[in-house]
């Protein structure tokens, strides 16, 4: 216990008491939440501000002259300002609220890349990519011919350097990779991947969703051309995330959907479109999720970023370092530079059957093919068990996992 | 705090009792089955499980040969095994009762009131620990489903979800 209190410094150890989700028994044992990567849990003020607007402030937005619709508005617009600070974006108009990463990346998909894609160009991604970062870009190539290249990763769940920069080539007119990997924790080298492309004049988009929670990310300093990511891995609701994309590519491209919100002025002779950020906002929005959003961000910036870094990199070491000592172990995702995220399989035991046994114990992580179906078939199995951190963690959590899975083992002993 | 434990550790023992680790491990008729007459996949998106099941049937409509191969959780392939052992020497319309017998079962439907179908439902009796994890009856009724659709000459794969 000491060491915890040594290891955990005061203010992190005590934002657990900021989640009311991580105060209750599951299966008749204190919770361990271990899948902040599926979705993380909410903290007290992003429930009190959801709470807030539904009950005193709930209105449509951008349209009444009524006070409820004004404090809707500003309460909306607000968390908009607080997102666009939080990843450091030169501009407003280029925070795109949508219902999160994937909708964020097929947004990209269509509106950025399928006017200018011609058949036989090619679309980059990696093999560590989420769902959402393959099959949007798999739909644009069968709409207008062109390829999709993968580049491949390593043995330790790490991007293929060598491999990107060869299959860099001139006929690459959209690159799109992971800021972290879901099921392997890789942090890629995203900066790198920019500056390479930017020399080729190639557009870059980053699905940030694992990353935001874990480390300050700063759209400037990345030089990135779009990147998303979702309120609801970053202590937020469901249903919202964003797309941050430059306002020059922004306006130049056409709307993503057709609704209300997102014109000036329609009539059957044709219909002028509004400004950014609201032309890629069609129809109502998810308001108050995007309040909650707002309430995260600022909940993150109150913990600090880089004090919630430092807290989980040393929880995530001490964690490979305690599944690495349980007999018949095998670790999925070794990267030199990983974040938040441990994949392993036990014994023979399937990792279905390890989740069931686990969550008997009060225990959650995630088991299965975690959304990346061709990240399993790399390492050959048809699954993992994943545990995934986050800055409520801490080491107790990691020592009932350990014991949880050494119960595990003794079933299937 | 012992006593809690206790009690969790014999839900877990009833889901994962000897006879279904020892199909899990050594499952019976676990190999492709070249002179099938029908066949169907299951597959269960959520954890990953892939069943093949193969049926011989011959002109009488009784089940002369039935296998299965795939890989999947405990469950699914303990299942998928206890099924191969029941119903090989049933007829199509018995191996049907059994699927009816056992989703019912599994979902907790008609375990007071067991139809007589004519058939002992035996060791399958040994997957009722389900019952107590909903998450998992999909495992285990995956490999049924499949026999269902195998039977009804069904050629797209099953699905748990």
């Amino acid at each position: 216990m000491s060491q915890l209190q040594k290891n955990d410094a005061p203010a992190i150890a005590e934002c657990r008491q900021d989640f009311p989700a991580l105060h209750q028994d599951v299966n008749a044992h204190s919770i361990v939440y271990l899948d902040s990567a599926a979705s993380a849990q909410q903290p007290t003020s992003v429930i009190e501000a959801v709470a807030n607007y539904q009950g005193h402030d709930h209105a449509n937005v951008h349209r009444g002259v009524h006070t409820l619709s004004h404090r809707a508005t500003d309460a909306y617009e607000g968390a908009r300002d607080r997102i666009q600070s939080f990843i450091n974006a030169p501009s407003r108009n280029e925070i795109i609220l949508t219902s999160g990463t994937t909708e964020s990346i097929n947004l990209v998909a269509q509106s950025f890349c399928r006017p200018r894609l011609k058949a036989g160009e090619k679309v980059l991604i990696t093999h560590l990519e989420h769902h959402s970062n393959i099959v949007p870009w798999q739909l644009l190539c069968e709409q207008s011919g062109a390829k999709l290249v993968v580049v491949p990763i390593n043995s330790s769940g790490e991007v293929d350097v060598d491999a990107f920069d060869q299959l860099l080539t001139d006929d690459v007119r959209m690159i799109s990779v992971a800021h972290v990997s879901n099921a392997l924790g890789t942090i890629n080298p995203v900066s790198d991947i920019v500056n390479k492309a930017k020399s080729r004049g190639i557009p870059v988009m980053i699905d940030g969703a694992q990353a935001v929670p874990h480390m300050q990310v700063d759209v400037q300093a990345l030089d990135c051309d779009f990147y998303a990511f979702s309120a609801h891995k970053m202590f937020g609701p469901t249903g919202t995330g964003v797309l941050f994309g430059r306002e020059a590519l922004l306006d130049a491209m056409p709307p993503y959907q057709g609704g209300g919100d997102m014109i000036l002025e329609v009539s059957f002779d044709g219909t002028i479109y509004n400004e950014l950020p609201y032309k890629f906002e069609a129809g109502t929005p998810n308001i108050s999720g995007v309040i909650g959003f707002g309430a995260a961000v600022d909940y993150l910036q109150s913990v600090g970023l880089s004090h919630i870094a430092e807290h989980e990199e040393k929880l995530l070491a001490y964690m490979t370092r305690e599944l690495e000592k349980i007999d018949g172990i095998r670790l999925i995702g070794t990267a030199a530079r990983k974040a938040s995220v441990q994949s392993f399989l036990v014994d023979d035991i399937h990792p279905h059957d390890l989740g069931t046994i686990l969550d008997h114990q009060g225990v959650a992580i995630r088991t299965g093919h975690h959304c990346a179906m061709p990240v399993m078939d790399f390492f050959g199995v048809p699954g993992t068990a994943r545990a995934s951190l986050a800055l409520y963690n801490n080491r107790d959590d990691v020592d009932r996992l350990v014991e949880a899975v050494g119960k595990a083992r003794q079933i299937f002993a | 705090m012992n006593a809690i434990d206790i009690h969790s550790n014999d839900e877990l023992r009833d889901l994962y009792r000897e006879l279904i680790l020892d199909h899990a491990r050594n499952p019976r008729h676990f190999r492709k089955l070249d002179n099938a007459t029908h066949t169907a996949e299951g597959i269960n998106p959520l954890c990953g499980d892939k069943l093949r099941l193969y049926v011989c049937l011959d002109e009488d409509s009784n089940i002369t040969d039935a296998s299965f191969e795939g890989s999947g959780c405990a469950i699914s392939v303990a299942s998928a095994s206890l099924l191969t052992d029941m119903i090989i020497g049933l007829t199509i319309e018995q191996a049907l009762d059994c699927f009816a017998a056992v989703t019912q079962r599994l979902t907790g439907q008609a375990i007071e009131q067991e139809q007589d179908i004519g058939v002992d439902l035996g060791k399958i009796k040994a997957l009722d620990g389900v019952r107590d994890f909903p998450s998992r009856v999909k495992c285990a009724t995956l490999a049924w489903h499949a026999l269902n659709s195998a039977v009804r000459g069904q050629t797209t794969p099953v699905s748990t979800e």
